[in-house]
């Protein structure tokens, strides 16, 4: 019994099938009470008013924002290494999701921005990098749409996933040197004290907690969807040989 | 190697276009620029340095999709890729030719357009340096993109789309140098990390191109 053997279509579409609605079922759950809470049971902050709020969405988003592109990476080597199609699926499923995530991130930051810099967008490191991550996404995106042998277009994408991955981290620190910074520093790190008050930080969690499981289950039935189609164009094929 | 490198250049030269054109629609950018920006020559001479190095990018951008589109079509590339030298060489030549057509004059015609553009008189010589580093950098990157995209009918777009993004670290250190320089002050600092940027691409991509290659050669 190892990973691996989820790499096979058949099992994968069962494993997901009892997963999803699991999954799907506590994303709904998490989100509700950690919105809930964090919109409507917390006080506003003593200087941020109530627009402290929008960090319930726009840290999650960011999270995976990143945490997808990270999860296309390993899959995409996966996909090079030892060839499982689910994989490359996987990866393509994951791609829209992730640039909604960014998108999501982009657009809270400046409702957020907007009453609390003066300003809807500033030429800070932070949001510079995750307009290129959007660029990133966008170009991934359009090369899986763009190649019509599905095997090429997991192999291309794959590389430049792999390449992307690279620039997006050195794009990152070329920003940084390249202007300073007014968005404040993580909300959350593992190596130091909390940065958030506890009021903000438990709803924080719960909502982090419905964003993560959102992300799986929009993957995995996203992937289910890939391997239908798959499975669809192949059936096709088939029915018009004979 | 050097024979594919002769034969590119000979290519570019005789068939036109492909030569002079990169120079021309650089020239036409930097004309352009003082139409939108107004002629104010103090305000042109702080933005001059940026400018030149986006036209220099752009126009860099221009001859990318015909890298390896011709010998694609034709079946010269099958050729090469079972000739006895590595697909990384031939990328390497490939993108070293790229640079020599469109990099290399690039960075030779920019002194006389940032006349044009007012640039202070301590600037130029950065300005040359950091497109002599930064170029090759910008050819190696468009041979990935090319490599990846030539298998498609319409790729040209799409490759602008892959390429842009990839391109962001070299332009801001290349700016960067280029800016400090104008403004005399210290480049050492992103003088460095430009020719750090440039020897890890230069490195590196010739391998991730030929994969790309290898799976379009399919």
């Amino acid at each position: 019994m190892s990973l691996w053997e989820y790499a096979n279509p058949a099992r994968f579409m069962v494993l997901s099938a009892r997963i999803v609605p699991v999954s799907g079922g506590l994303a709904a759950l998490c989100l509700v009470v950690g919105l809930v809470w964090g919109f409507f049971l917390t006080p506003d902050d003593y200087r941020q008013g109530s627009t402290v709020k929008i960090i319930y969405l726009h840290v999650p988003a960011a999270m995976l924002a990143i945490n997808a592109w990270v999860m296309m990476l390993v899959a995409s080597l996966i996909w090079l290494i030892r060839r499982h199609h689910v994989s490359a699926l996987a990866a393509r499923a994951a791609g829209p999701v992730g640039i909604v995530m960014t998108l999501i991130a982009l657009v809270t930051g400046a409702f957020w921005g907007q009453p609390m810099w003066g300003t809807w967008w500033a030429w800070d490191p932070r949001l510079t990098s995750f307009l290129i991550l959007f660029l990133f996404y966008l170009g991934y995106i359009a090369l899986w749409a763009a190649i019509e042998d599905p095997d090429t277009a997991a192999d291309l994408t794959s590389i430049l996933c792999l390449v992307g991955s690279v620039f997006a981290v050195l794009s990152r620190y070329a920003v940084n040197f390249w202007n300073q910074g007014l968005h404040q520093g993580a909300s959350l790190s593992l190596d130091k004290e909390k940065n958030v008050a506890d009021v903000f930080y438990f709803p924080l969690l719960v909502c982090i907690a419905g964003f993560v499981l959102l992300f799986v289950t929009l993957v995995l039935v996203r992937t289910q969807t890939e391997i239908r189609a798959r499975r669809l164009h192949a059936l096709n094929l088939r029915a018009r040989m004979g | 190697m050097i024979r594919l490198v002769a034969r590119d250049l000979m290519l570019a030269v005789r068939a036109g276009g492909g030569f002079g054109l990169g120079v021309a629609f650089f020239l036409i950018v930097v004309t352009l620029v003082p139409f939108a920006m107004g002629p104010d020559t103090t305000r042109l001479s702080v933005i001059a340095p940026g400018v030149l190095w986006l036209g220099a990018l752009l126009a860099c951008l221009l001859s990318l999709d015909r890298m390896f589109a011709l010998d694609f079509e034709d079946g010269t590339l099958d050729l090469l890729a079972t000739a006895p030298i590595p697909l990384e060489g031939v990328v390497a030549a490939k993108a070293l030719a790229h640079w020599l057509t469109t990099g290399l004059p690039l960075t030779l015609v920019a002194p006389m357009l940032a006349v044009l553009l007012n640039l202070p008189a301590q600037g130029f010589t950065w300005l040359v340096v950091s497109l002599a580093l930064g170029t090759p950098a910008l050819s190696m990157i468009g041979a990935f993109g090319a490599a990846l995209t030539v298998g498609l009918k319409r790729g040209g777009l799409l490759l602008s789309l892959l390429v842009l993004p990839l391109y962001v670290p070299t332009l801001i250190f290349g700016a960067e140098v280029a800016r400090r320089g104008a403004e005399g002050m210290m480049v050492s600092t992103p003088l460095a990390l430009l020719a750090g940027v440039s020897g890890s691409v230069l490195a590196l991509l010739p391998f991730a191109a030929a994969g790309a290659l290898r799976v379009n050669l399919r």
